[in-house]
C-alpha cells in the first residue's frame, strides 16, 4: 500500500535513533533524578519498533495508528523523565524528541493524505489533524524550555502556564468579565451598529457620502496608543473608556465596508427593482442588504479582533484594579510571566471564540455567496 | 410607404406602446452618442413585436426607453396613454433581462415572490399566482431550490415566471434566451409562445436571431446602427399556430430573406 512505504521522517527518525545511542546518556551526569536505562530503551524501543511498525502495516490507517502511539508514548516519556532534571537534559535527549516529533508529522501527513467516505470520520480527521500539529507545538515547547532550562522570565513552560490559568480562575473569571463582558461587547455592538446606520445614512444622504467617508478613511488611521489615554481623560477610569477605544476602532471599517457593500447589488437586479417601481427601503431590504451580507459579515469579523486588542491596550492607560490588559501590564512588572501568558491564552481562546460564533452566523446568512458554498458565481 | 399605411389601419386597434419621434443620445467620455432616432413606432394589443438588428443599434435601449430606464432626449413615448414613468409606476408591464437576475439568497418561489411582496399582494394571492406561473413555465417541484441549483435555461424559466407573476398586460423582453444553447432555446421558444396564445398579453422582444424573430413574431422591427433608427417593419403572414417545423415552410423563409435582406441594408460596411 502506498501509505506504508518507506517514507524519510520514519528513515531519519530511526537515523536520530542511532546516533542517540551512540551518544548516551540522556541527561548530564549531575541530574537529582536520572532516567533509568529501562526508560530510555523504552523510548528508544517505542520509536524504533513503531517506524519499523509502520512500513509493513498494511493500511494507511493502521501506519498512522502505530505512529501516532509510538511518537506520542515516547513524548510522554521524554516529558515526565526531565522532570525534576530541568536544564540537565543532553544532544540525546533532543534526538529523540526530534525523532519522536519526526514520527508524528509522518502521521499527520498520513492522516491528510487519507480520504474517507463517511462525513463523520471527515470532521473528525479535520479536528485530529490540527490537534496532533498543536499538540506538538506545546510538546516541544515544554521539552525545549525544561530541558534547556530556559529562564522562567523568558518564556515559562506550557505546563507552569496552564497551573498558573487552574490556581487564577477567579481572577482571570473577573477580568475576563471585565474587558470583555462590559469593555469590549459593549463597544463592538456599539460601533458596529453605529457604523452601520451612518453607512446607510451616507447612501441617503448625498453630502456625508462626499464628506464624512474621506474624513472617516483619516480617522480610521488614527493610532489608538494615542486616542486611548485621552478617553481614560474622558470617560474615566472604569470600562466605559474601553468601550469608547472600541467604538472608535470599530465603527470606520464596519462604515466602509457596508458602503462598498450597499453598492456591490449588480445593475441588472437594481434595474429589476425599478420595474417593480420599488421604494427606497424596499430596494434597501430586498436587495441590497442582503447583497452586502458578506462585507458586512467581514467587517464584523475583521472588528471581532480589533475590538479584542483595542480593549487591552486602552487598559495600560488607566484601569480600575481589574482587566486582562491591567492584569498584563502589572504582573510583567512584577515578573510574573506565567500570569501574563496565562492572560495571553485566555484572550486567544476568547478571540478565537469570538471570531468562531461571528464566522458561524457568517455561514448560516450567506449561504447562498459562491465563497461560502464552494460553486460559482 | 407601406409601413406607414399597415401602422395607419391599426391606429383603430388600442395602441400599447405609441413612440413619436424618438432619439436618445447619451453623454459620454467620448462626446455624444446617438443611440436612438427618430424612431417611429406603435404596438397594439395583443401584438408579439421582435426587434433585430446588429449589436449596437438601440434595440435594447429601445426597450429600456419604454421601461423607463433610459430617458429619451427627444420626441415622446407613451404606453397605454401614460408617461413611461407614470406606466413604470402603475407596474403596466413585466421585463425579462438578458441574465436571469435571480437573487441568491432566495428560492426559486421567493424570488417569483420578490415583485409581489413589493406591490403588497396577501400572502394567498401570492402562493396562488406563483403556482400558477411556475407551472406556466413547467418549473412546478423546483419551488424550494436556490437559484444556483438549475441550469441557465431554468433560471431563465424561473425569471420568466417573475416577470408573469407579476401579470401586467405588456411583456418586455431583452434577449432573454441569447446565452442558452439551440436545444433549450427552441424549447423555451416554443413555450413563450404557447404561453402568448393562451394569455392575450403584449410581448416586445429584443433578439439578433432571425429565425427566433420570425418564429416568433406577429411583426417584426428590424433596426440599424449609428444612429439607431428602424429601418424596415414586416409584418408576419405565419399563422398564429406555429409547430417548430414551420422553420422548413417557404413562407417562414420568404419572411427570414426579407428580415436578412433588412439587416443588410441597414448595416455600414464602411468601418
Amino acid at each position: 500500500m502506498m501509505n506504508s512505504k518507506p517514507s524519510w521522517q520514519v528513515g531519519l527518525a530511526l537515523l536520530l535513533c542511532a546516533i542517540a545511542m551512540t551518544t548516551m546518556p540522556l541527561l548530564a551526569a549531575e541530574a537529582p533524578a536520572p532516567m533509568s536505562s529501562g526508560t530510555t530503551s523504552l523510548i528508544i524501543g517505542l520509536i524504533a519498533l513503531s517506524g519499523v511498525a509502520s512500513f509493513a502495516m498494511f493500511s494507511g490507517v493502521a501506519s498512522a495508528a502505530v505512529l501516532f502511539i509510538g511518537a506520542h508514548g515516547a513524548a510522554w516519556l521524554l516529558l515526565s523523565g526531565i522532570a525534576g532534571n530541568e536544564g540537565m537534559a543532553r544532544m540525546p535527549y533532543f534526538l529523540l524528541l526530534a525523532a519522536a516529533w519526526l514520527l508524528a508529522w509522518r502521521c499527520v501527513a498520513i492522516l491528510s493524505g487519507l480520504k474517507p467516505t463517511s462525513p463523520q470520520i471527515r470532521t473528525f480527521l479535520r479536528l485530529l489533524i490540527p490537534a496532533i500539529f498543536g499538540a506538538w507545538i506545546l510538546i516541544i515547547w515544554e521539552a525545549v524550555t525544561r530541558g534547556a532550562g530556559i529562564p522562567f522570565i523568558l518564556l515559562p513552560p506550557p505546563s507552569a502556564v496552564a497551573a498558573r490559568i487552574a490556581n487564577s480562575l477567579p481572577i482571570l473569571a473577573a477580568d475576563v468579565r471585565q474587558t470583555i463582558f462590559k469593555a469590549v461587547l459593549f463597544g463592538y455592538v456599539v460601533g458596529c451598529g453605529a457604523g452601520f446606520v451612518v453607512a446607510i445614512l451616507a447612501d441617503r444622504v448625498g453630502f456625508l457620502r462626499r464628506g464624512l467617508l474621506p474624513i472617516g478613511n483619516m480617522v480610521s488611521a488614527l493610532p489608538i496608543i494615542g486616542v486611548a489615554p485621552i478617553m481614560v481623560m474622558w470617560f474615566g477610569f472604569d470600562w466605559q473608556s474601553k468601550a469608547a477605544v472600541v467604538i472608535i476602532m470599530t465603527f470606520f471599517p464596519m462604515l466602509v465596508n457596508t458602503v462598498a457593500g450597499l453598492a456591490a447589488s449588480g445593475h441588472m437586479e437594481r434595474d429589476l427593482m425599478r420595474t417593480y417601481a420599488s421604494s427606497y427601503w424596499q430596494t434597501l431590504f430586498k436587495l441590497r442588504l442582503p447583497a452586502a451580507a458578506p462585507f458586512i459579515f467581514n467587517a464584523l469579523k475583521i472588528n471581532s479582533t480589533l475590538a479584542l486588542i483595542g480593549a487591552i491596550v486602552a487598559e495600560f492607560f488607566g484601569t480600575p484594579v481589574v482587566g486582562m490588559g491591567f492584569r498584563i501590564s502589572t504582573e510583567i512588572g512584577r515578573m510574573n510571566v506565567d500570569m501574563v501568558w496565562a492572560e495571553i491564552a485566555v484572550a486567544a481562546l476568547a478571540g478565537s471564540v469570538f471570531y468562531g460564533v461571528v464566522a458561524l452566523v457568517e455561514r448560516a446568512t450567506t449561504f447562498w455567496h459562491p465563497s461560502v458554498r464552494g460553486g460559482r458565481a | 410607404m407601406t409601413v406607414n399605411q399597415a401602422t395607419a389601419t391599426r391606429v383603430e386597434q388600442s395602441a400599447v406602446v405609441e413612440a413619436r419621434q424618438l432619439g436618445l443620445t447619451f453623454q459620454t467620455n467620448d462626446g455624444p452618442v446617438r443611440a436612438l432616432s427618430n424612431v417611429d413606432l406603435t404596438i397594439n394589443k395583443g401584438e408579439f413585436v421582435s426587434f433585430i438588428g446588429p449589436s449596437g443599434c438601440g434595440k435594447t435601449t429601445f426597450l429600456r426607453v419604454i421601461a423607463d430606464l433610459e430617458k429619451p432626449t427627444e420626441g415622446t413615448i407613451s404606453i397605454n396613454g401614460m408617461s413611461s414613468e407614470q406606466a413604470r409606476e402603475a407596474r403596466a408591464y413585466g421585463y425579462v433581462f438578458q441574465a436571469a437576475a435571480l437573487l441568491p439568497w432566495r428560492t426559486i418561489e421567493r424570488n417569483v415572490a420578490l415583485p409581489l411582496e413589493i406591490i403588497g399582494l396577501p400572502r394567498a394571492e401570492q402562493q396562488e399566482r406563483i403556482k400558477r406561473t411556475m407551472d406556466l413555465v413547467n418549473l412546478s417541484g423546483f419551488e424550494k431550490k436556490y437559484p444556483w441549483q438549475l441550469s441557465g435555461g431554468m433560471q431563465q424559466r424561473a425569471s420568466i415566471a417573475r416577470a408573469l407573476a407579476f401579470d401586467a398586460d405588456l411583456l418586455l423582453m431583452d434577449e432573454p434566451f441569447g446565452a442558452l444553447d439551440e436545444i433549450v432555446r427552441d424549447h423555451l421558444n416554443e413555450q413563450l409562445l404557447q404561453l402568448w396564445r393562451r394569455t392575450d398579453k403584449t410581448i416586445c422582444f429584443v433578439t439578433h436571431s432571425i429565425p427566433e424573430a420570425v418564429y416568433l413574431s406577429t411583426r417584426i422591427v428590424v433596426m440599424s446602427q449609428r444612429p439607431g433608427r428602424v429601418t424596415d417593419v414586416i409584418e408576419s403572414t405565419l399563422p398564429k399556430e406555429r409547430p417548430l417545423d414551420i422553420r422548413e415552410s417557404p413562407e417562414f423563409l420568404a419572411i427570414a430573406a426579407r428580415v436578412r435582406d433588412g439587416l443588410r441594408a441597414g448595416h455600414s460596411y464602411e468601418d
